[in-house]
């Protein structure tokens, strides 16, 4: 896991090398505790460790607001694949969130993904899909205009998902990288609109290793994401190596701006991938 | 008296305690067609009991040599492989194939490669099996157990197969083709022309659930092509060691239209991945041993990959 050579062209980079650094010091704690045959509920109360050193890394010492129904998750509690692990956050629709950051306690570079719902936008709720590698608490923190954080959690038992290898088909996820499809769903209430956004990109962990010449495959992910629709933004993401191959974002959001959707994303080779999608196109 | 026997105690439990190169109690083969042997692997997942003894391997004997088969999911199970041919023949062990990158079937490679044989596979095998090499050390500590894992050094093919390729065992050729991405993206197959009989590897699961780790449409796409191999009988990777073909890719055609349809069907009616994978082929759930195991994850690949369509 060690010795993962980080890009850090954007400022997005960076963040995620800084992740990824602080995830090592404290991963190495973890490889002593691992010496030990434990349970799984040992491990589980040993996964919760890495999170009093998180917060200050991520929030300094701003309060966390546990309890309320400002964000909630949902993840299953058995990832049935740990590099494909579907991610569920709903916000209320009476505290305006604003922000909201994803993470993957254990993991390399635990920060998965934050995101920032521009004013107006209304996001009520958004999936993806993470890699885990490790039984542990996710946690989404939301922030309001109002500059408070609210945090919840899960747990999920996974493993090995940020190890593995990234495509099934190596050849073919070349081939495809930088396609993407939007898919509109109709919805029960009028007033609340849902689409998802997908991108082939491999999303390359960089944690696996070249068998010829025993260096580590550089990561090669999508950094940052926006997703406008009638010329006005909804959302933005900064991400990192968490989020899975062929990044897929779901969401349900409020705005009623007509026109089409517009989505950006650049990865962490300066590769910038666009497209204006006409209403209902996938 | 009592001193003789503690002496000859003693004695046997110095010579017992240091004896890995005992010799190795050879794998229980079937004769399942005249030179052609097959080993039952268990259905089930590997632990430390079974070793990882739990594909199907197998060998051809020619006139001048002998082609192993996978070399299953441990050392000591490449080297009762091995000790399993040498109860039946002397002739060389020149080749080791094996049929995709799987630790179940390419754990015991290096017992094959210290024995002479030379290892082929598919063109893609190399690279699969060096991405994954790390991943598989990790993932099968926790299977097999860490002293069984250590022993393993990841071994790769020595040579590769781009599309076909045919070897002379002396009086009898088999004939190793390598096939688009389905089960895996190194799927290799070997047919022994002599007795029409197909080693499939793992693109045939019998009794076993199907195990989806390369493409679902690719799979299916190839069933025909598959299922054209002029063959009498068919070796699983998992299941019974011989099978009538082509009747015996029935059930496992029929779970993966039905995995196809489930999650094409949750995908045009909009319905999210989290709650697709559960209901996926649940029709299927008591004709397969390991389902539980094996389908919600195969359903989770099949979204992946169908939602691109």
């Amino acid at each position: 896991m060690a010795g993962n050579p980080m890009v850090g062209r954007s400022a997005a980079g960076r963040r995620t090398a800084i992740a990824l650094l602080s995830a090592l010091a404290i991963g190495g704690a973890g490889l002593a505790r691992a010496e030990t045959a434990m349970s799984p509920e040992q491990k589980a109360a040993e996964a919760d460790s890495a999170w009093p050193e998180l917060k200050p890394d991520l929030f300094g010492d701003r309060p966390l607001i546990d309890g309320t129904d400002t964000v909630s998750i949902e993840a299953p509690k058995r990832a049935t694949d740990p590099a494909v692990v579907p991610v569920k956050l709903s916000f209320d629709p009476k505290m305006e969130v604003r922000k909201v950051t994803l993470v993957i306690d254990e993991n390399p570079s635990p920060v998965a993904a934050t995101f920032d719902f521009a004013e107006g936008a209304g996001v009520a709720e958004l999936s993806t899909r993470v890699r885990v590698n490790a039984y542990t608490d996710i946690h989404a923190v939301a922030e309001t205009a109002d500059g408070k954080l609210y945090v919840t959690k899960t747990f999920v038992k996974a493993a090995g998902g940020c190890a593995a290898p990234a495509a099934k088909d190596p050849e073919v996820a070349a081939r495809e990288m930088g396609k993407m499809k939007m898919r509109e769903f109709s919805s029960d209430d009028p007033s609340l609109h849902e689409a998802q956004l997908m991108i082939r990109h491999p999303n390359n962990s960089g944690l696996q290793k070249d068998q010829v010449t025993l260096l580590y495959i550089p990561a090669h992910f999508i950094t940052d994401l926006s997703v406008e629709k009638g010329g006005k933004a909804l959302f933005t993401m900064t991400g990192g190596i968490s989020i899975s191959e062929d990044p897929s974002f779901r969401f349900k959001y409020r705005a009623d701006d007509a026109g089409p959707f517009h989505a950006k994303a650049s990865d962490t080779e300066g590769q910038v991938f666009e497209k204006t999608f006409d209403s209902g196109q996938s | 008296m009592t001193r003789t026997i503690l002496f000859a105690t003693l004695a046997a439990l110095i010579l017992a305690v240091p004896m890995p190169a005992k010799a190795t109690e050879p794998l229980a083969v079937t004769e399942i067609a005249p030179g052609v042997y097959v080993h039952h692997g268990e259905v089930a997942e590997t632990t430390p009991q079974n070793q990882g003894d739990i594909a199907n391997i197998g060998f051809i004997v020619g006139d001048d040599a002998v082609a192993m088969i996978d070399s299953g999911g441990s050392v000591p199970v490449g080297e009762a492989a091995l000790a399993a041919i040498r109860a039946v023949t002397d002739k060389p062990v020149k080749y080791l194939i094996n049929t995709h990158m799987h630790p179940d079937h390419t754990f015991g490679n290096q017992v094959f490669k210290a024995a002479g044989a030379t290892i082929l596979g598919h063109r893609r095998l190399p690279a699969a099996l060096g991405a994954r090499a790390d991943f598989y050390k990790q993932s099968m500590r926790e299977q097999l157990g860490p002293e069984l894992d250590d022993q393993v050094t990841i071994t790769g093919p020595d040579d590769t197969v781009a599309k076909e390729r045919r070897i002379d065992l002396g009086g009898r050729t088999i004939v190793l083709k390598a096939w688009e991405t389905a089960h895996t993206d190194n799927d290799l197959t070997v047919y022994d022309e002599k007795t029409r009989t197909l080693f499939a590897g793992d693109l045939l699961f019998m009794q076993h659930c199907p195990v989806l780790d390369g493409s679902l449409k690719g799979w299916l796409d190839q069933i025909p092509a598959l299922k054209d191999v002029p063959a009498a009988r068919v070796v699983p990777g998992h299941g019974p060691v011989s099978a009538p073909w082509p009747q015996a890719i029935d059930a496992e055609t029929r779970y993966l239209e039905t995995l196809a349809s489930d999650i094409r069907q949750a995908i045009r009616d909009g319905v999210p991945l989290a709650d697709a994978v559960p209901e996926a082929a649940a029709s299927e759930s008591d004709k397969w041993q390991l389902f539980d195991d094996y389908n919600p994850r195969n359903a989770t690949a099949a979204f992946a990959e169908l939602e691109w369509e």
